[in-house]
């Protein structure tokens, strides 16, 4: 082991200036920077029909995404959940956002929905591995990110607890995205109700391990009050609306009943502007940043050990495997090698069993010729010996012929003898 | 006005009073003493309020759940099926009211075929009737545990009926009475409700199931006006609460959000009103009837044909309807 020198480390002492340098100006030239590049977020939404996710996507933006020409679930037949993603860009104050909303229709439908979170961790999973592809390209120059920064899973209001498919849904995406829990269509908890539900949420929560989105502390004390009072409230409350009505000859946004209108944006009716607030005004940029560092990072670390690469990829693993690369090359080709060996000797065996085989087929139609040889001989003999008695037979009747002809002729000289002797004795 | 011209309607014309009429006062006496029975079903995934608008329904506390049994007790991995039953009596009429309660409906991952223990509860209730009629000494009064009507709660998504509920309706529509109820109705705003019900009314036209009242049970052209009426205003959008708020100097049952109060019995806020006043007060009787007269008899008929025939019937005069 080679021991380095000690060498003092160097201690960073923290110097005043004497004048005025400029370098204050750097977070306004990084400023200028992002707005002049704009900004990409991807917004996830996901949970059953009818618990007004498009509602209050229109209501977050304050955009028309989902118009009533869209067509709603009562209009779409879907046998398996399907993910949509639509692109819109939104620009406020000279700053332009290109916002992506996922859709995820046809989740928790049907009759048996195990496994309906598939397409959605499919859709997860795809959109990192673009960016790593982007990522490890040679030209990086534009690298757009359509990783998915925040999941927003929408609770249904029932007042007791979680359904099992939003637990199983957590559990399975709380390590791949952002997961923002909601309890939607708010307005139908009464105030106590909704205290009760969300602590139920909460409690059902760490039971089962699920990590939600957790705000991050920060520096500064005020806004440390402020995350501590919004962990309070999660998950938060949502009720969505677009439709204009005057209260108290102010215009508001919300539901009118007959009893009432639930304001949207009144933080004693439902937690909207929350959200709002968080989503968007204060956390976007800390959402990418968790989905770049933590979820990116873990997809990637176990997509990349478990790739065989070859020796271009080695390069750019950057440590963490376990192996040195070249040990992993090593351990590759002895796979290889071996499996190669395996093949062969497949091949071999396979060869075997088909040279039995047709050996096997000769030996038997050899002795199907010798059969019907055999059987034709006989038959040949059969007809041979049928043949000799028929001659037999037929020599038999020549030689009776030939014998009755002889005794016929030796009669007929016996006669003519007879004739001549008596006709000698007339003479 | 009077008897005569009452009594002539029927054909030979009476030289007297003679007192036929009081029959119903007979009837009445014997119903008071006798009391009755009224088994009832809840049916919907959890969450929606049935239990309540049950309590709410009988204006006691007859649920399951007020029953001593936990508020957050866990989702059962499978359906099944519990009753509790209560004596209430109002006017002297004593009413034995039995709530068939059915945890853990539509709230699996995969709930494939989880209406079949509600079906084989329904017909082993209709099969303990059958054997007890078929018996060669009867009781007095078969005592009467068949579902004489099943609440189906339906989820207040504002767009469509979901495929469950499609399937269960398809599934027992004929076998007992369903009244298909929009739970939580306070969710939804007028026209959405009013939207949302023709949509509910359309798809289970559309599929062909029927729910109660029935079209081809009604008997002559008042109940079919009655009944058509009441059938353009079903699925009866509710709202239940077990909860008393003061409003104008009235205690109401409602709910009360930050926004208002939300009446239960205010046919302007929602139509439970209508519900009850439809089960109870003027349907209840007919429940019952088409319940004995029409799916036990299928029942019945079914299961004779296909056992050719179980014990002897016996011709032991007349038995005590105990409808």
């Amino acid at each position: 082991m080679i021991e380095r020198p000690e060498t003092a480390v160097p201690s960073i002492t923290q110097r005043n200036l004497e004048g005025y340098v400029g370098f204050a100006n750097l977070p306004n030239q990084v400023y200028r920077k992002s707005v002049k590049r704009g900004f990409e977020f991807t917004l996830m939404v996901v949970g059953e029909s009818g618990l007004g996710k498009s509602t209050l996507i229109n209501s977050l933006f304050l955009t028309d995404l989902y118009s009533k020409d869209y067509p709603g679930p009562s209009q779409r037949i879907k046998k398996t959940v399907q993910v949509e993603q639509s692109k819109v860009l939104i620009k406020e104050g000279g700053v332009q956002l290109t916002l992506t909303i996922v859709d995820t229709p046809g989740f928790g439908d049907a009759v048996d929905n195990s496994n309906c979170w598939q397409p959605v961790i499919n859709y997860i999973d795809s959109k990192c591995e673009d960016f790593l592809n982007a990522e490890s390209r040679v030209n990086r120059r534009s690298m757009p990110d359509n990783r998915v920064h925040c999941c927003l899973y929408f609770i249904a209001p029932s007042g007791h607890g979680l359904k099992p498919l939003d637990i199983e849904f957590m559990k399975r995406l709380h390590d791949k995205v952002n997961v923002i829990p909601l309890i939607a269509k708010a307005d139908t908890l009464t105030p106590e109700e909704c205290q009760l539900f969300k602590k139920q949420i909460m409690k059902e929560i760490q039971e089962h391990k699920i990590k939600i989105y957790e705000f991050p502390d920060t520096e500064d004390d005020e806004d440390n009050k402020l995350i501590r009072k919004i962990k309070e409230k999660m998950p938060l409350a949502v009720v969505g609306s677009n439709v204009v009505i005057e209260v108290n000859g102010k215009k508001v946004r919300g539901r009118q009943y007959p009893w009432g209108v639930a304001e949207v944006e009144n933080g004693e009716h439902c937690d909207f502007t929350v959200l709002r607030n968080m989503l968007i005004r204060t956390h976007m940029q800390d959402l990418k940043d968790v989905t770049n560092n933590v979820h990116y990072e873990n997809y990637r670390s176990k997509k990349l050990a478990a790739v065989t690469c070859n020796g271009v990829d080695t390069t750019k693993t950057k440590g963490q495997l376990t192996k040195s690369p070249l040990a992993q090359m090593e351990e590759e080709r002895r796979e290889h090698v071996m499996k190669m060996k395996k093949m062969e000797a497949e091949m071999e065996q396979v060869f075997e069993m088909k040279v039995k085989e047709k050996k096997q087929k000769l030996k038997d139609s050899e002795a199907e010729l010798e059969r019907r040889h055999e059987q034709m001989k006989r038959n040949l003999e059969a007809q041979y010996k049928d043949l000799e008695e028929k001659r037999r037979v037929f020599e038999d009747e020549k030689n009776n012929w030939e014998a009755q002809q002889r005794i016929l002729e030796q009669q007929k000289l016996d006669a003519s003898k007879s004739v001549n002797k008596s006709k000698e004795k007339f003479f | 006005t009077d008897i005569f011209s009452v009594l002539k309607g029927g054909g030979s014309t009476l030289l007297g009073y003679i007192g036929i009429d009081t029959i119903i006062e007979q009837m009445r006496k014997k119903t008071m003493k006798t009391g009755f029975e009224f088994n009832i079903m809840v049916v919907g995934h959890s969450g929606l309020g049935k239990s309540t608008l049950v309590n709410t329904l009988f204006k006691s506390q007859v649920s399951r759940k007020s029953a001593g049994w936990a508020r957050d007790e866990k989702i059962p991995k499978t359906v099944e099926i519990k009753s509790v039953s209560h004596v209430i009596e109002e006017g002297g009429v004593k009413m034995k009211l039995t709530v068939v309660d059915t945890p853990g409906f539509g709230d699996q991952i995969n709930n494939d075929n989880c209406w079949e223990p509600i079906s084989k509860y329904i017909n082993e209730q209709f099969e303990k009737f059958l054997k007890e009629e078929v018996n060669i000494t009867r009781k007095k009064r078969i005592p009467d545990t068949r579902v004489h009507c099943c609440i189906y709660f339906i989820s207040p998504t504002g767009h469509t009926l979901r495929q469950l509920d499609m399937e269960f309706m398809k599934r027992l529509s004929h076998s007992v009475n369903i009244i298909p109820v929009i739970a939580k109705a306070d969710t939804m705003t007028i026209e959405e409700r009013q939207e949302f019900k023709q949509r509910v009314r359309k798809e289970l036209e559309m599929s062909g199931i029927e729910f109660y009242p029935q079209k081809e049970f009604d008997d002559d052209m008042e109940d079919k006006s009655d009944n058509d009426k009441i059938r353009e205003t079903m699925p009866f959008a509710v709202v239940g609460s077990d909860k008393e708020y003061q409003v104008n100097n009235k205690r109401v049952l409602g709910r009360k959000t930050a926004w208002g109060i939300v009446e239960v019995e205010n046919p302007n806020h929602c139509e439970f009103a209508q519900l009850r006043d439809f089960l109870i007060r003027s349907h209840l009787q007919d429940l019952k009837e088409v319940t004995h007269n029409i799916h036990y008899e299928t029942y019945r008929a079914k299961r004779l044909n296909d056992n050719g025939g179980l014990h002897p019937i016996s011709t032991n005069g007349t038995h005590d309807s105990n409808l």
